[in-house]
């Protein structure tokens, strides 16, 4: 199959192994931030192919891990009024808020869909003018477009039906807040080939100037992920840091001004609370005043209010130590044993791009005593 | 039975010309004696079923009597390459043919959600009997029952099975044996993605037509050909990646099998990466896993491979000793040479975010 094929050879695999092998001289601790690289690198190995030097942390993009738990209970609210459909990504139902998930709720009634695009949220308000239409709007720069979209074509339509609880994050600002991290050990990143096809990488390179520490975006294949090493290595390896651009396929510098402009149209920059790690300033998006009425949660303020109060992590979850890349998923002491997918303690677990639930998935602990 | 005279009084009884299925068509009276006479009885004609008699009757001869039952939900109702109908005969037959056993009898139950049309209904009986028919295997009892409007989902179909194994016939998963070779019939993740498609109108997976077929046929003949069937297993909700983990518990073995052998289409490849979907964990209606000695393995390859049903059949990997850690039940060689664990799928597989 075109675009994969050609990114899974082993011939070309084994060859960017073993150029990475004679490249490295040093040690070099890399972050690949994007949750699907973690996902491709635990289910191919990929980590095991590199040499004693390379060391891989998982960073925290995972949209799904980061929404903060008072934006999950208040889609579990919401989601729980009789006149109220909740359209949400498929990957969000079965993140633990504080007592429930989405899951739970829809099993006891609550009108929740799951969504493959956010335009069809716009449907489905036309089509049930008496049902109040929420979206669950998270994800990174990726999902962004796609929601701006749904709000002018909402505006358009003159819907008065639909709302969005908007979550969504941004990586720069969590790769900002890594390095300015005194105990941070990240020395290179791999960035995120889909976010980057939207936003490009003009943004990194002011990081790079800032910090000093190589960016190289990257796609998602073994192939693509080795060759990102590969570009980085060769950075660390010179004394280099630049912005270098492994995904050439589809991410340019510029990315996609359509989308770009769509999100700029829509949301405006705002903190942002991410679940495990803290607030992040200008992290966030949030609706511009002009189109607040979409807000879900002032739109449902009412039914909202007293739930500011349930927010509670579990204490036994170090997700938060996972997503700053602090700690490994099997060095969780939670880990395949109480937290497992039917049982999770943190989102992690549950997320397809979870990096606990890519080490549950495809590596098996190393006691045999973790798993029931 | 002649024409009751009209009511005079105001009958809540419908009107037996209406085209939708009511509640008085499972009431046990006339409409439901109507809808037996017009829909079920002529699609399912056979003699057994038209002595209309309480139990079915049945002459099986000598062997050992194989029996199975399973429900079928499925939204919608008819997908590109079938229907809850031949599903339900398919699904049924396929687990009776994972014991060795020749399927002999069908039994259906239909639990009916009143409004459905009963054009509908008369489509899926049709179906199914065409799939009966095809199998050679009669719908021999059956049942109807219907439910208030909102307590069902259009349609649920339960058919029960018999079936006859041959003396000297013995698969099952204790036989299982460490040096197995393990040979898939064909490729897999069609059904699943077949029925997500149509449910979510997602265009972009062409159109993927679900692999449902009856296996009773390869299976005999696999098996005519002096072939030592150790076990066999129908891949159905949980996959491939589910069906071995269920075996390797079961024989208490485990199994190491080579991603670059398993056959995938381009297209079901294609909707999975798009939507983030492991085709090893995707549903089949169509397909089997058969576990054989392996000096047996070219020679039940070249026989699957005679039938269209398993032209791509392949021999995906070999059963091991007993895991070394329990969860190392299945192990996966990836295209790239490397290995993984293939764990259960937990839940539901649902679409990623990005």
């Amino acid at each position: 199959m075109k675009y994969v094929d050609e990114y899974r050879d082993a011939r070309l695999v084994r060859t960017l192994a073993r150029a990475i092998r004679e490249t490295v001289q040093h040690p070099w601790t890399i972050m690949e931030i994007c949750g699907g690289q973690t996902h491709a690198i635990v289910r191919f190995g990929l980590d095991r192919l590199l040499p004693p030097e390379i060391s891989l942390i998982h960073g925290p993009g995972c949209p799904v891990c980061v929404t903060p738990i008072s934006a999950i209970d208040a889609a579990i609210r919401l989601a729980s009024l009789p006149h109220v459909t909740l359209c949400s990504f498929g990957d969000m139902l079965r993140v633990p808020g504080s007592a429930d998930d989405l899951l739970g709720v829809k099993a006891r009634g609550g009108d929740i869909r799951t969504m493959y695009s956010p335009l069809e949220a716009l449907k489905l308000a036309q089509t049930m003018p008496s049902r109040e239409i929420v979206v669950f709007a998270v994800g990174f720069e990726t999902t962004a477009p796609a929601h701006a979209m749904l709000v002018l074509e909402a505006q358009r339509a003159g819907l008065t039906n639909l709302s969005l609880i908007v979550a969504h994050v941004r990586v720069p600002p969590a790769i900002k807040a890594i390095l300015a991290s005194p105990e941070n050990r990240v020395q290179g990143f791999l960035a995120a080939g889909h976010v980057c096809t939207v936003m490009g990488y003009e943004e990194y390179e002011e990081l790079v100037r800032t910090f000093r520490v190589p960016i190289v975006v990257t796609g998602f294949e073994p192939v693509d992920i080795l060759e990102g090493v590969l570009m980085l290595v060769r950075q660390l390896e010179a004394g280099e840091a630049s912005v270098h651009n492994q995904y050439a396929r589809s991410v340019d510098r510029a990315g996609n001004r359509k989308a770009q402009h769509l999100v700029d149209t829509v949301f405006e920059l705002g903190p942002q609370h991410w679940r495990g790690i803290g607030e992040l300033p200008s992290s966030g998006l949030r609706l511009k005043p002009r189109f607040a009425h979409f807000d879900a949660l002032q739109r449902f303020a009412a039914s909202l209010h007293p739930s500011a109060a349930t927010v509670h992590e579990k204490s036994e979850c170090y997700s938060g130590l996972v997503l700053q890349g602090r700690l490994k998923p099997h060095e969780c002491p939670s880990f395949a044993a109480r937290c497992t997918p039917d049982h999770p303690l943190g989102a992690p677990m549950v997320s397809s791009e979870g990096a606990c639930a890519a080490y549950y998935r495809y590596r098996p602990p190393t006691s045999s005593a973790a798993r029931p | 039975m002649s024409e009751p005279s009209p009511c005079t009084m105001h009958c809540p009884v419908p009107s037996p010309e209406a085209d939708t299925i009511r509640l008085a068509h499972g009431g046990g009276g006339r409409l439901t004696h109507a809808l037996t006479q017009e829909v079920f009885l002529p699609a399912f004609e056979n003699p057994v079923l038209a002595s209309l008699h309480d139990g079915a009757l049945l002459s099986l001869g000598n062997g050992r009597l194989a029996f199975t039952t399973d429900s079928y939900v499925v939204q919608p109702l008819c997908f590109p390459g079938g229907d809850i109908g031949s599903l339900a005969v398919h699904g049924t037959v396929n687990d009776l043919a994972m014991c060795g056993a020749q399927p002999r009898a069908l039994s259906a139950g239909f639990i009916i959600e009143e409004g459905l049309s009963k054009r509908m209904l008369e489509q899926i009986v049709a179906s199914m009997a065409q799939a009966a028919k095809a199998v050679d295997i009669p719908i021999v009892c059956g049942d109807t029952k219907v439910v208030d409007h909102g307590k069902g989902d259009q349609l649920f179909i339960t058919t029960s099975g018999i079936g006859i194994v041959p003396d000297g016939i013995e698969i099952a998963p204790s036989r299982i044996r460490p040096g197995d070779r393990i040979l898939l019939s064909g490729d897999i993740g069609r059904h699943g993605i077949a029925v997500l498609s149509s449910r979510a109108g997602l265009t972009f997976a062409g159109e993927i037509a679900s692999d449902s077929a009856p296996l009773h046929t390869i299976v005999a003949d696999v098996i005519a050909h002096g072939i030592d069937v150790h076990c066999l297993r129908d891949l159905t909700r949980g996959g491939l990646g589910s069906a071995l983990n269920e075996l390797a518990i079961s024989a208490a073995v485990s199994m190491v099998i080579d991603e670059a052998h398993i056959p995938v289409s381009d297209a079901v490849r294609g909707a999975c990466e798009i939507l983030g979907l492991d085709p090893l964990y995707v549903a089949n209606e169509g397909r089997c896993v058969l576990f054989v000695p392996p000096q047996d393995s070219l020679r039940a390859l070249s026989v699957l491979r005679r039938h269209p049903v398993s032209q791509n059949a392949a021999d995906i990997g070999e059963v091991h000793h007993a895991p070394a850690t329990p969860h190392a039940r299945v192990i996966l060689q990836t295209i790239i040479g490397t290995h993984r664990i293939v764990e259960f799928l937990s839940g539901e597989q649902l679409p990623r975010i990005c």
